[in-house]
């Protein structure tokens, strides 16, 4: 999520294969460098849920995206 | 004296020149190469906000459940369910206003929580999420970690930045838009 922008895609590739998951990673990498916080969105039927992850391992295997964000400050 | 006095301000002017002419020319040159290092701000664009927030509306979309869409699309608002949904209490989530914290069996008001996304990263701190985005960001933010964002929010009583009119209105009619929901299915 950018201000003013809406989404962007970052970087997309099938972390199955070698080259696409190092550039996965460099990216995951660099987002967090940035201080976004990042979630992966789940779906267990009707009930939907997000989950914070903060290592590329933690993401689970079957996720479909990452979305990144700026992390929540008191306002 | 008339040329005594001409003569005093050249030689002043001078020595002003002499003694900060070097530093105010540094100073200005600096000036001029930090700004010509800064990316020039981006052409006003009326239908960049609205093509932003249709974007941050599909993601949205794309990540809450089906109803939870219907609700924001409609009213303008999220309700989630706080704790394990069970604990009878939940939450109102508001573009860019505080999340409101009420009791789930009474409608009474607990708390107002002041919570931002400020992206730090960026050159232009003044642009701010899309509406829905922050709505989304709220939304990931409760689901993920829910005392976590609490902890980073500023507590308040309730009425300070939202008013409780409003919200016991939004009440009423998220009470009115799920009854709709219920016999629209049955």
């Amino acid at each position: 999520m950018k201000p003013g922008q809406g989404d962007v895609l970052l970087a997309e590739g099938d972390p199955a294969v070698a080259e696409d998951e190092e550039r996965l990673i460099e990216e995951f990498r660099r987002q967090l460098d940035l201080g976004m916080w990042a979630a992966v969105p789940t779906a267990d039927g009707p009930r939907h849920e997000a989950t914070m992850v903060r290592d590329f391992s933690e993401i689970p295997e079957d996720t479909e995206r990452v979305v990144f964000f700026p992390p929540a400050a008191g306002g | 004296m008339t040329l005594v006095l001409a003569t005093s301000l050249i030689v002043l002017g001078a020595l002003t020149v002499v003694g900060f002419g070097p530093a105010l020319g540094e100073r200005w040159r600096r000036r001029r190469a930090r700004r010509a290092a800064d990316p020039p701000p981006p052409a006003y664009d009326p239908g960049r906000e609205r093509r932003a927030e249709l974007r941050a509306r599909e993601l949205l979309g794309s990540v809450v459940s089906a109803e939870e869409s219907a609700m924001y699309a409609e009213l303008g608002f999220l309700a989630l369910a706080g704790g394990n949904g069970e604990q009878g209490y939940g939450y109102l989530l508001y573009p860019h206003r505080p999340i409101v914290a009420y009791d789930t069996r009474s409608g009474e008001l607990l708390n107002e929580y002041c919570v931002g996304f400020p992206d730090r990263s960026e050159p232009s701190p003044r642009q701010r999420l899309p509406d829905a985005d922050d709505v989304l960001a709220k939304w990931m933010s409760l689901r993920a970690g829910e005392r976590e964002l609490i902890s980073v929010a500023n507590m308040h009583v309730p009425g300070r930045q939202v008013d409780p009119g409003q919200v016991a209105r939004d009440l009423i009619r998220l009470r009115d838009w799920r009854a709709r929901r219920v016999d629209a299915a049955a």
